[in-house]
């Protein structure tokens, strides 16, 4: 029997291209927004942010059941599916998309912001007073200070998606090719009792994270030697 | 501490009189049971004072589980092969098995006049048909003998999206992003809202769902007390009442 099967070789591909779609959509969402946090002064400021911050804390079932309703034939997701013909965003890897985008956010927003945090404004007034625009100042003096931040949220997000599981098994349906990530791939081994498909993907599982935290720790370490 | 005197009492009690003492058993239920198994269990509490403390899954979800240890004594299963190869793992009693109830699969969709037999399944003038993990869960398994028997498998296997259990099946037509699913006759009892199709016996192999007393619960009387309280005439009416076929009946 081939454990490498075409079946797993699917859910790992499919797992990537989520995890990537998902990733390049988050980054660009959360560093308008990161930017905003780490500077606004108002007091609504930290109310958008625990917004943000809600998926940290929310089972994956409550975000599974409002994403079931809201993308529905009777939401705005059935809305935006009669665009090109569909009925509904579930079961659809651009409902699992929006899913992962809402459920990873705060992973992404947190370090970015915390970076941008940290520089304070000297380096920003200098940049001011050198004639530097205020899009200049942020492309080629924010966004490189701030790089370990965003190296951070990027893989935090990526590594997030990966693990999703309780959001796609609602909103997935279970589709080969489409829905059926990973972790819904090793539910369903252990679920008809598949053992070896099962511990071999979970054992994939857990190098990929290791790797995905020693990256992190390594990250963090370079940028405090870069900062002393 | 009046409270604590009352517990420690309480405890001296449960030690002098085990037998006299209402007990308590966990009990796997498949998720096409749900509704009927809260029905008996709470007219079992009602007449024993024992209470079953149910779980629902999918069969081959629980079957997964028992295999590994799970703290359940009583296994309902949606199909008569899990139970059997408990018994035959050892983990089950053998003498314990009987079939409590025999489903009945149905084409089952919100809207009225959608489903009007196999020939909506022909036209197939939908984007999604909702069943459950045929691999794991028996009714998914039958929804999947349906549509081979009706030649219209391959036809339909683009539109098919899959719920881990059969209540999942169902929540997809509930909520409308499948148009239509095969779920279980339990699951519209009482209801006869939309359109619905009772998939012909021929078309299917019988559902036939065994209960299994499991090795775990041997020393355990609630458990015992559950196992026989479903073969008797209150749990046989409430099976009844939901839609099943009982066993020599059908």
């Amino acid at each position: 029997m081939e454990i490498w099967s075409a079946e797993i070789r699917q859910s790992v591909l499919l797992t990537i291209e989520l995890a990537a779609i998902s990733t390049v959509i988050l980054l660009v969402l959360a560093t308008p927004l990161a930017w905003w946090l780490a500077r606004a002064r108002g007091w609504w400021t930290e109310i958008v942010a625990s917004v943000v911050a809600l998926p940290l804390v929310l089972p994956p079932t409550v975000l599974g059941f409002y994403l079931l309703v809201l993308l529905g034939p009777d939401g705005p997701g059935g809305w935006i599916a009669q665009l090109w013909g569909g009925r509904t965003l579930a079961f659809t890897f651009e409902g699992l998309v929006i899913g992962s985008v809402v459920y990873s956010m705060p992973f992404v927003v947190q370090p970015i912001r915390n970076a941008f945090a940290a520089m304070g404004e000297r380096p920003l007034e200098v940049a001011a007073t050198l004639r530097a625009s205020p899009s200049r100042t942020f492309w080629t003096v924010a966004v490189p200070l701030a790089r370990p931040g965003f190296l951070t949220g990027a893989v935090l997000g990526f590594a997030h998606t990966v693990g999703e599981f309780g959001l796609v098994l609602m909103i997935g349906g279970n589709i080969p090719g489409r829905t059926k990530v990973l972790s819904v791939a090793i539910f369903d081994y252990v679920e008809t009792s598949r053992w070896r498909e099962a511990s071999m993907l979970a054992g994939l599982m857990v190098i990929f994270a290791f790797a995905v935290i020693l990256t992190m720790t390594l990250v963090d370490k370079r940028a405090a030697r870069a900062a002393a | 501490m009046k409270l604590f005197r009352t517990i420690a009492v309480a405890a001296g009690l449960l030690l002098a009189f085990p037998e006299a003492q209402a007990a308590q058993t966990n009990v796997a239920v498949a998720a096409n049971f749900t509704d009927a198994a809260k029905e008996i269990a709470a007219v079992f509490k009602q007449k024993t004072g024992h209470e079953a403390v149910l779980s629902f899954g999918a069969s081959g979800q629980f079957y997964a589980q028992i295999t590994q240890g799970a703290p359940f004594q009583v296994f309902l299963s949606a199909d008569d092969a899990r139970p059997k190869k408990l018994v035959e793992d050892g983990l089950a009693t053998a003498d314990s098995r009987f079939t409590y109830a025999i489903g009945k699969l149905v084409l089952w969709s919100k809207s009225p006049g959608l489903v009007t037999g196999e020939e909506t399944l022909k036209a197939a003038s939908f984007a999604k048909l909702s069943i459950c993990n045929p691999a794991a869960a028996p009714y998914g398994l039958a929804a999947v003998e349906t549509m081979k028997s009706l030649n219209l498998y391959d036809a339909l296997k683009p539109k098919l999206v899959e719920g881990a259990t059969i209540t999942q099946a169902y929540q997809f037509v509930e909520t409308g992003n499948a148009e239509i699913g095969f779920v279980a006759l339990s699951q519209l009892s009482g209801s006869e809202a939309g359109s619905r199709w009772v998939v012909p016996q021929a078309l299917y192999n019988p559902i036939r769902q065994d209960a299994v007393l499991l090795k775990t619960g041997a020393g355990n009387q609630a458990a015992s007390a559950f196992i026989s309280f479903l073969r008797g005439p209150e749990a046989r009416a409430i099976i009844e009442k939901y839609g099943y076929v009982l066993d020599g009946q059908s």
